[in-house]
């Protein structure tokens, strides 16, 4: 798997792990990605796209960052380089320890198995990992590592955290953006999953759609999200528990959404996304929305179905 | 439109040569470039303004209109209250005047490393009269540098009340009112004034015990003060201000430091002050100019909201350059998140201020500061000798001090008149800043005033009263 | 490529710190003692000073001659680039700093005046004030200019801190706590509307290159405050929908600030009170002709605006009664000092000069110059392999900026944007601008022209970023070491931020080297 590839440009490659079958499965990936991990590298460069991500993820070498080198279109997960290029010069500077090279928590996510089975194309978040990204920096900034954006983000979440007004009823969407703020709280949260808050307390983990309506029912919400993926999702990938019916009674104005300045810059001027399978909730969410990016800074940004 | 004249600041003005880079380009006219701006954004005139002039002429025109002006060179100024006139050497001025470095912008450590060093070294020569390792490049002026300090002291500490003297610059206040924000804002910082002594001229111990609490973010006190005093109790002042876990702050003119403590050295914990008496002209206001100092520890360093400039080795052994630090805190690096603000300063003075600091040496900056002492003390004392002029705060003070003329049927405004008529700039009137000092005016002596100059103020102030 | 360029070689002068200069006993500058009179009467200056306060031991200042001083200041004024060579600095304005400005700046008429003095004694300076007032207010049809502000960057805080005021007054600033701005406007809006104690809200760009009116709709309410806005942005894109944005900031109650820092471009061409803003800024220290100074001032940020603002103006303010000059500081509604005195007087001066050397037509004609030099880059940049430009849909000419990008460069070739800035200077080209921060364009670049230079130097300047760019794919470490012209090298990466390593002062710097922190340097006693 690669060795050949690798010996054609000229590396001598240690091989961990030979297949049986020419065509490789998702278990030879796994099984790859354990030896390199007790081989103790530093970083995980992979070719391939969302399926070889989540193999990666699934081989639970958290530890070490990954990085994808993309083989395909329109990746969701948000652990790939921009282009192959653009792939090399991160891991390079990766493994220069150059301080243009930060590592942060990225979504992986994946085709939606039961939405294609519904005819839709969306996508799931399957979970985080580390992955390297290049911070852009000015010339005289470039030696210098800024208040990250993870002090921002944990300052966000404290005042959201705060802000909470009685007898409302706070859904926190899926993600680490807005674990923060059951952290915050005090709480713990379900990563993956939807969790709700009331008052100070955990109301709900984990919920789905009926779940969610349930605990709304007579009662002011707000929802709390982040933007998930690499494309900048905000409803319908990676969060669909959070349906249409839910965002429809939530109303567009108690909408809280989450996201570091980096996180909507890397984007580069793509919209964020919705794609909540009801046409008539996802043009009530396009337009523009504010983003808190700082404690006391929004930022507007454009949503689009 | 005809055809304009070429400009000599400009070698594009020709047409033949705009022409050919249209043709280049493919494009009929200029005014196709300007696309972008709306027909309904346009000026539709030509702009209303005074004629063009040569070189020839604006000179005349300029020297014309700046010969109204009278000088505090032709004139004999008592003048100060926050600009002061010092001496300024030739060579400073030269030195200053240069254009490479009035023509630099944000080059590399590199392309930039002659201008980087200069002001590296006035970080430098500063941090040796402050005795404080941590100087940052110059804010706009003392005022806006006691503001920052103050915001600092807050984001520090996380209290919102700072305790200031009262006797300060009226201006100086003002600066930092609007640094602290009105009470409509969440960040307002509250400001308490304490008092000084009548009879000294001094803080009012009592007043500032009442004034510091747990609440307290930061002291701020000037030594000399607003009204030249001295302040005595420098430690005790500091003292005070950390029982209470609030940081001390102290302002300072630095061409006293010859001869004045140091203030770390009575426990400011963050300085601040003038440049303007290291070699920089007066100006008309122009040459005004700050500095903030403290410790070097990250706690502090990470609050600065001025460029800081360090030294770092370069990729060749041996090699050192200057490069600016923690530029990612300012707002340059972080906008609405950075340090309060950024921006132009005053960084030429900083080249001034660094020639003048060399040139002076320790010995020179304790023999300003005897000389300094020794001609105001002798001013103040042969104006107090006039029948009807008093001297409020007659001891302690360094360069200014307060001119009372209250047992004189005059105000502060006629004697200046008077004065003026003489070719001489009397003190600044503080009858409205400070009411309770009655018609009295602050008078500035430095090393520049001779024997002569003090005794020809003395003789035309006893003309002023009669 | 044709021919390799011919670089240039800055001097080395491998100058110690002034620190490490000088000899025991030395004087640079000396005092005659006070005449024997005051001498006789106060023999012992220190004992006219509290016992607490004396100064203990003398400053470890250098001890050096006049001509040591002052050669060492040369020397080092020769080891910065600046325009000597060519700086075109985006945003910056480069442009020449007349002689004549600075002669006349520096007579004493304007050098030893006291800002205390009686306006009586300051009628000249008044008047050069006053005119300088007169000119902007025509440039932009404000009713009212002041000078106080010692910068861009405090012109907008004085923006920030009149909003207040105005708010305030009407009985609004609890409620109106939002400023809004767009990213492209420069950081000191963002900065100062926060440090003013507002809340920041930031419009992000859509496809045209510009945020869009419903981007501005989705953040104005009654909490708005103010607007505070750039146009052109320093991407050289105008945006059209100004006069509609103003509206709808009017229509809710804020204030509409017009960031004039990017003016090259738009002067004489249209004017910020008629586009509907309240007040403006100007940059004397860029739009007219006087020094950057290494973006370090003095510099001047004039702030003007309407009838209706001009109560909150810092006093004084210039005032002309047909005959005298006064300086006004009888001004009930004054938000007071933003800075102590009344402004840089010289900076006024320079920029006076400026704009009356320049006339109504040479202003015209530098604002032609600078967007039709630009456009004429542009075609030549945009040939250069690795060089794109920002916002491709945006497509119509740009004014006197453009925002480029080399990620294809780098991409290809593993060179950077600052490998690029570093590998210029050795042809005598001061380091390109790149963005203010956050970077929306990766690896960004922005030359701006102006007017000052010619074609041929603009040539030479697109011929060096060619150049570069062949080095780049034939021989990228020749890039990636650069500089190999210059006084020093590139420093070594992170020392001036890292704790154990940055020393802002040389005291500093001696205690980090003797705890080991630091390498021995050229000037180490021991080496």
């Amino acid at each position: 798997m690669g060795e050949t590839a690798a010996r054609a440009v000229g590396f001598t490659p240690l091989v961990v792990h030979r297949p049986e079958e020419v065509d490789t499965v998702s278990a030879d990936t796994q099984v790859s990605v354990a030896a390199m991990s007790k081989a103790g590298v530093d970083l995980i460069l992979f070719v391939g796209g969302d399926g070889t991500a989540r193999d990666v993820l699934a081989s639970k070498a958290q530890h070490i960052p990954m990085l994808g080198i993309p083989a395909g279109v329109k990746m969701h997960s948000a652990v790939f380089g921009t282009s192959p290029q653009n792939a090399g010069q991160l891991a390079a500077l990766h493994l220069a320890r150059d301080s243009a090279a930060a590592v942060r928590e990225a979504e992986v996510m994946d085709l939606d198995e039961d939405a294609i089975r519904e005819d839709r194309v969306s996508a799931r978040l399957y979970g985080y990992a580390l992955s390297p990204y290049e911070r852009r920096l000015s010339q005289n900034a470039k030696a210098g590592a800024g208040p990250g954006e993870e002090a921002t983000l944990d300052a966000i979440a404290r005042k959201v955290a705060a802000r909470m007004r009685s007898g409302v009823l706070y859904v926190l969407g899926p993600g680490t953006t807005t674990r923060r703020v059951s952290t915050s709280l005090g709480l713990p949260s379900t990563l993956l999953g939807v969790d709700a808050v009331l008052d100070g307390r955990l109301v709900g983990r984990d919920l789905d759609e009926q779940g969610l309506l349930r605990l709304m029912a007579d009662r002011e919400s707000y929802l709390v999200v982040g933007v998930l993926g690499g494309q900048g999702s905000l409803f319908g990938r990676g969060n669909q528990q959070i349906s249409a019916e839910v965002i429809r009674r939530t109303g567009r104005d108690h909408i809280i959404v989450v996201a570091a300045l980096e996180k909507l810059i890397s984007l580069d001027g793509e919209p964020l996304r919705v794609d909540t399978g009801d046409a008539e909730v996802d043009t009530m969410l396009t337009g523009h929305i504010r983003v808190r990016t700082g404690l006391e800074q929004d930022t507007v940004y454009r949503v689009q179905a | 439109m005809s055809v304009p004249t070429p400009h000599p600041y400009m070698a594009n003005s020709v047409p033949a040569l705009q022409r050919e880079m249209l043709d280049s380009i493919g494009v009929d006219s200029v005014e196709e470039l300007f696309v972008q701006i709306p027909e309904d954004h346009r000026l539709q005139r030509p702009l209303n303004l005074p004629p063009r002039l040569s070189e020839n002429e604006l000179r005349r025109h300029l020297i014309r209109t700046l010969s109204k002006n009278t000088t505090a060179e032709t004139n004999l100024s008592f003048l100060g209250a926050g600009i002061w006139q010092h001496h300024v050497p030739a060579a400073v001025d030269e030195i200053v005047r240069r254009n490479e470095w009035l023509t630099s912008v944000f080059g590399e450590p590199s392309s930039d490393h002659g201008r980087n060093q200069a002001w590296f070294e006035f970080c430098s020569q500063l941090g040796e009269l402050l005795n404080m390792d941590l100087v940052g490049l110059p804010v706009r002026s003392w005022g806006t540098a006691a503001g920052h300090a103050l915001r600092m002291a807050a984001r520090l500490t996380g209290r919102n009340e700072v305790v200031i003297v009262r006797a300060i610059d009226p201006e100086r206040l003002s600066v930092i009112r609007n640094f602290c924000e009105p009470p409509e804002m969440a960040s307002h910082i509250g400001i308490r004034l304490v008092d000084f002594d009548a009879a000294t001229g001094q803080i009012d111990m009592e007043d500032l015990h009442q004034a510091v609490g747990p609440q307290t973010a930061a002291v701020y006190f000037e030594v000399p003060s607003y009204l030249g005093v001295i302040e005595s109790r420098g430690s005790e002042i500091a003292a005070i201000a950390h029982a209470a876990g609030a940081q001390t702050i102290v302002g300072v003119d630095p061409i006293s430091l010859g001869v004045l403590s140091a203030p770390a050295d009575y426990g400011a914990d963050i300085v601040v002050g003038t440049i303007q008496t290291l070699g920089v002209r007066m100006h008309a206001g122009g040459g005004a100019g700050g500095f903030i100092a403290s410790s070097d520890d990250p706690r502090y360093a990470a609050e600065y909201p001025a460029l800081l400039i360090s030294i770092s080795e370069t990729l060749v052994a041996g090699e050192h350059g200057f490069g600016l630090s923690l530029f990612h805190q300012s707002s340059y690096g972080l906008r609405d998140k950075g340090n309060d603000w950024t921006g132009h300063s005053v960084y030429m003075w900083a080249i001034a201020a660094t020639a003048y600091m060399a040139m002076m040496g320790p010995r020179g900056f304790e023999e300003i500061g005897a000389q300094i002492l020794q001609r105001a003390h002798y001013a103040s004392q042969l104006l107090s000798e006039i029948d009807g002029v008093d001297v409020h705060f007659p001891a302690g003070f360094f360069k200014e001090f307060v001119v009372s003329f209250n047992a004189t049927d005059k105000s502060v405004a006629e004697v200046n008149r008077t004065l003026l008529d003489d070719g001489i700039f009397g003190g600044k009137d503080l009858s409205t800043e400070f009411p309770e000092l009655g018609q009295s005016a602050l008078y500035s002596v430095t090393e520049i005033h001779t024997l002569a100059d003090i005794e020809r103020l003395s003789g035309a102030l006893r003309k002023a009263i009669a | 490529m044709t021919e390799k360029l011919k670089e240039y070689h800055a001097p080395v002068w491998n100058e110690s710190s002034i620190m490490e200069l000088g000899y025991p006993g030395r004087r640079g500058l000396l005092f005659s003692e006070a005449e024997p009179n005051i001498r006789e009467r106060f023999p012992e200056p220190e004992a006219l000073i509290p016992a607490s306060m004396r100064r203990r031991s003398a400053p470890a200042l250098p001890e050096m001659t006049e001509p040591e001083v002052l050669y060492h200041y040369l020397r080092l004024s020769q080891q910065t680039l600046g325009m000597m060579g060519m700086s075109i600095f985006g945003t910056c304005t480069m442009k020449y700093n007349a002689q004549i400005n600075e002669a006349m700046a520096w007579r004493p008429e304007v050098t030893e005046l006291h800002p205390l003095q009686h306006e009586d004694t300051l009628q000249g300076a008044l008047e050069v004030v006053y005119g300088m007032d007169t000119i902007l207010r025509e440039l932009s049809g404000m009713d009212q200019f002041v000078f106080q502000a010692g910068g861009g960057a405090d012109a907008a805080y004085t923006s920030a801190v009149i909003t207040r005021a105005y708010h305030a007054a009407r009985g609004e600033l609890a409620q109106r706590d939002e400023i809004i701005t767009t990213i492209q406007t420069h950081p000191s809006s963002a900065a100062t509307a926060a440090a003013a104690g507002f809340k920041v809200i930031t419009l992000m760009l859509d496809e045209n290159g510009y945020p869009s009116l419903d981007a501005l709709k989705a953040a104005v309410s009654d909490r708005t405050a103010a607007l505070m806005v750039n146009n052109p942005d320093d991407m050289g894109v105008y945006n059209p929908e100004m006069k509609e944005w103003v509206r709808i900031v009017h229509e809710a109650g804020g204030l509409a600030f017009y960031d004039h820092a990017n003016f090259n471009g738009a002067m004489s061409k249209l004017r910020a009170r008629e586009i509907g803003f309240d007040a403006c800024m100007f940059m004397l220290h860029k739009t007219f002709g006087a020094p950057k100074s290494g973006v370090g001032g003095p510099a001047v940020g004039a702030y003007g605006c309407s009838e209706e603002l001009a109560r909150y103006l810092p006093a004084p303010v210039v005032t002309y009664d047909g005959d005298r000059y006064h300086l006004d500081y009888d001004r009930p509604h004054t938000i007071g000092k933003i800075r102590e005195f009344w402004g840089n007087l010289p900076v006024i001066v320079k920029a006076y000069a400026w704009s009356r050397s320049m006339g109504a037509e040479g202003i015209a004609q530098a604002s032609d110059i600078s967007v039709l030099a630009n456009n004429y880059m542009e075609k030549g940049l945009l040939a250069i392999r690795g060089v794109t430009r920002s916002h491709p849909n945006a497509s119509t000419p740009r004014l006197e900026m453009t925002r480029y990008s080399l990620q294809q460069l780098k991409e290809d070739t593993g060179v950077d944007v600052h490998d690029v800035q570093n590998r210029m200077t050795d042809f005598g080209i001061d380091a390109m601008w790149t963005s203010h921060e956050p970077w929306l364009v990766p690896e960004p670049f922005t030359p701006e022209a102006g007017e000052m230079y010619g074609k041929e130097a603009l040539d030479r300047w697109i011929a060096v970023l060619a150049q570069i760019s062949d080095e780049a794919y034939s021989d990228p470490g020749l890039v990636k070491t650069s500089p190999h012209n210059q006084a020093i090298h590139r420093l070594k990466a992170g020392m001036t931020d890292d704790p154990s390593s940055r020393a802002m002062t040389w005291r500093a710097f001696l205690k980090k080297r003797n705890n080991g922190a630091l390498g021995a340097g050229p000037h180490d006693p021991a080496s």
